[in-house]
C-alpha cells in the first residue's frame, strides 16, 4: 500500500503498516483477455521459430513461420484472385453446407422421434447409441463404394459425422421441460403437438443448438476425412497432395484456410443461436468465447 | 366473478358448494399404495381452504385429481354441477414455481391459456384483459418485460394472472409462494387474500406452513398420511379481511396449536 494516507482510523490516527488487510489481486485478473492470447501466441511462435532457426527439426517436417506466411499469402491471392484453389474450397463449402443441411434434418427428425416417442426412447435409441459408439470415419469406404467418388460420399460422410450430436441434443432437451411446465401444459387441456411445439422445442432449443454446434465442427472434419479417403476435386485433396509432395508450408496454409470455413460455419451457427434463442443467458466457456 | 354480494357482513363467505368431493380414494396399483381413502371435501363459493399434512399425506394426490390430471381410482368429483373427467378451463392452477416461460414477455405468458385453447387470434383479444390482471397484481408498465428480468415475487404475480385469465371458478394453489423469502411470502400472501375476494375467488390451497394457512383460510383441511385421509377440518373464524399483524394475536396462536397438535397426533400412529 503506498496510500499511506488513507490508513487511518476513525480517530484519525495512522494504522500500522502491518495491520491493514489489503485484498490482492492475482495477475492474471488485471490482464485483459486479448493481451494474454497474444502472449501465448507469440510464445508459440518464439518457440517454432527456435525449434527450426536453430535447425533442431528438418524443414520438412516443419517450416520456418516465415515460409508458411509466405506461403499463406501466395494460397490467399490464389483464393482472392478466383484461382483453382478457389475451386477447390468452393468443392468443400458445398460438402459441408449440403453434409450440415442433411444432418440437421435427418438429425432433428430422429431427434424428435426419440425424445418424443415412447417407442423411438425404447425401439431406435439403442440403435443410435450402437452406431454412435462406431468410429464413423470408417464406413468412408462404404459411402464411396456407394455413391461413388464424387461430392456424394463426401456430403454423406460429412452428414453421419454431424448428425449424431444433433439427435443427442434434440433428444436431451425435449426431456428438458421439467414437472410444472408439464403440468401447467396438462391442465391448459394443451394436445401433444401444442405441448410439443409451444413448449418442449422452445425449452430444448439451448442444447439442440449446443448439438449443431459440435456437428458443426463434425461436419467439417468430415467433408476432409471423405476428401483424404475418397479422392475428389476439393480441398482436402489439396493438402494430400502437398503432403504427399513434402510441401509442409503448404499445408499449414491449406488448413488455416480451412479453419476459417469452420470457425465461420461455427459463427453463422452462433449468431443465429443468439437470435432465435434470446433468453438463454450467455456462457462463457471455449466454445462460447 | 364478480362476487362481493357474495360475503356478509363479517366477509364470511356465503354457502353454495363450487367443487364437491365424495369420498374419492386413489390407489395406484403400480406399487399398491392407498394414496387417498375416502376423502370428501365441499369447496363454498368464495370460500378459501388450505389443506396441510405431512409428506406422504396424499396432498398431491388430491391436487391432481382436482386439476383433472389424474383419475381418482373411486368417488365422485364435481365441479359447478358437472363431474371432473379431465383438465377444464374453469381450473386455475398454480405451482411453487412461476413456470415462465422466458420467450414470451410478462402479458404473452398470461394469455397462454387463451393460446393453448382458442388460438393466438382469442390470445390477442384477450391482451386487454391480461393488461388489467397485470394492474391488480401491482405489476402495471411490466407488459412487454421478460421473465428473466422479474424477481422470484413478480413472477408469481404474473403466474397469478395468468390464473385468472380464464376466469376459472376455483384457484388450486400447489405451495405457490414457498419458493421466495418469508418477506416476500408474508406480502404476497396478503396479495391473494386481497386478490381472491376481488375476483370472489373459490381457492384451494396446499401448503407445509400451518401459519399461511391459517391467516389465508376458511377452513383449514388437517390430512394424515399412511393411508392419506382427511383428519380434520378446522374452521379459521378471524374476522376478513385479515392482516399480518392477526399473526400475533392469541386467538391465531391458538388455532395454530390447535392444528400442530393434530398434526402430530396423526405423526405418532
Amino acid at each position: 500500500m503506498t496510500e499511506a494516507a488513507t490508513n487511518l482510523n476513525a480517530t484519525g490516527e495512522q494504522i500500522p503498516e502491518d495491520s491493514v488487510w489489503v485484498q490482492e489481486v492475482a495477475f492474471i485478473d488485471s490482464v485483459p483477455r486479448s493481451i494474454a492470447m497474444i502472449f501465448v501466441f507469440m510464445v508459440f511462435i518464439g518457440t517454432w521459430q527456435l525449434v527450426t532457426g536453430l535447425g533442431l527439426v528438418s524443414p520438412i517436417i516443419l517450416p520456418k513461420p516465415w515460409e508458411t506466411l509466405e506461403d499463406m499469402i501466395f494460397v490467399g491471392q490464389n483464393l482472392m484472385t478466383g484461382g483453382y484453389m478457389l475451386g477447390a474450397l468452393w468443392i468443400t463449402i458445398k460438402e459441408v453446407i449440403y453434409g450440415f443441411a442433411l444432418a440437421i434434418a435427418i438429425g432433428f427428425s430422429l431427434g424428435v422421434l426419440v425424445g418424443e416417442t415412447a417407442f423411438g426412447e425404447k425401439a431406435v435409441m439403442p440403435y443410435l447409441v450402437a452406431i454412435d459408439t462406431m468410429p464413423k470415419v470408417a464406413f468412408a469406404p462404404l459411402f464411396v463404394a456407394w455413391l461413388g467418388f464424387g461430392i456424394e460420399s463426401k456430403v454423406a460422410l460429412a452428414a453421419f459425422i454431424a448428425t449424431f450430436p444433433i439427435v443427442v441434443g434434440t433428444a436431451a432437451g425435449l426431456h428438458a421441460a421439467d414437472e410444472n411446465a408439464r403440468m401447467l401444459f396438462k391442465t391448459m387441456g394443451a394436445t401433444r403437438i401444442q405441448t410439443l411445439v409451444k413448449m418442449k422445442l422452445p425449452i430444448a432449443l439451448p442444447q439442440i443448438f449446443t448439438g449443431l454446434k459440435i456437428g458443426a465442427v463434425g461436419v467439417m472434419a468430415g467433408a476432409i476425412t471423405g476428401e483424404f479417403l475418397g479422392g475428389g476435386k476439393g480441398f482436402g485433396e489439396l493438402i494430400r497432395v502437398a503432403a504427399s509432395q513434402l510441401n509442409t508450408p503448404r499445408v499449414f496454409s491449406l488448413i488455416l484456410y480451412l479453419s476459417l470455413v469452420g470457425l465461420a460455419l461455427y459463427l453463422i451457427v452462433q449468431w443465429v443461436q443468439r437470435r432465435v434463442v434470446f433468453w438463454q443467458k450467455e456462457t462463457v466457456g471455449a466454445y462460447d468465447a | 366473478m364478480k362476487a362481493t354480494a357474495e360475503y356478509d357482513i363479517t366477509g364470511a363467505p356465503s354457502r353454495a358448494p363450487v367443487y364437491e368431493l365424495t369420498n374419492v380414494s386413489k390407489t395406484y396399483a403400480r406399487n399398491d399404495v392407498v394414496a387417498l381413502q375416502d376423502v370428501s371435501l365441499t369447496l363454498k363459493k368464495g370460500s378459501f381452504t388450505a389443506v396441510i399434512g405431512s409428506s406422504g399425506c396424499g396432498k398431491s394426490t388430491l391436487l391432481k385429481i382436482m386439476a383433472g390430471l389424474i383419475p381418482p381410482s373411486k368417488g365422485r368429483v364435481i365441479l359447478q354441477n358437472k363431474a371432473v373427467t379431465g383438465p377444464r378451463r374453469d381450473i386455475g392452477m398454480m405451482f411453487q414455481q412461476a413456470t415462465l416461460f422466458p420467450w414470451k414477455t410478462a402479458v404473452e405468458n398470461i394469455v397462454l391459456p387463451i393460446e393453448i385453447r382458442d388460438g393466438k387470434a382469442a390470445a390477442k383479444l384477450a391482451m386487454a384483459k391480461a393488461h388489467e390482471l397485470l394492474d391488480v397484481v401491482g405489476l402495471k408498465g411490466f407488459e412487454s418485460v421478460y421473465p428473466n428480468e422479474l424477481s422470484g415475487g413478480m413472477a408469481q404475480r404474473t403466474s397469478i394472472c395468468r390464473m385468472l385469465i380464464t376466469e376459472p371458478a376455483v384457484l388450486l394453489l400447489d405451495e405457490p409462494f414457498s419458493a421466495l423469502d418469508e418477506l416476500s411470502r408474508d406480502m404476497m400472501n396478503m396479495e391473494l387474500q386481497r386478490i381472491c375476494a376481488d375476483q370472489g375467488a373459490t381457492a384451494f390451497l396446499v401448503t407445509h406452513s400451518i401459519q399461511e394457512a391459517v391467516i389465508l383460510s376458511d377452513e383449514v383441511v388437517v390430512m394424515k398420511p399412511r393411508p392419506g385421509r382427511i383428519a380434520e377440518v378446522v374452521e379459521v373464524d378471524l374476522v376478513r379481511p385479515r392482516t399480518l399483524d392477526m399473526m400475533t394475536t392469541p386467538k391465531f396462536g391458538e388455532i395454530v396449536d390447535y392444528i400442530r397438535g393434530q398434526l402430530d397426533k396423526g405423526e405418532e400412529m
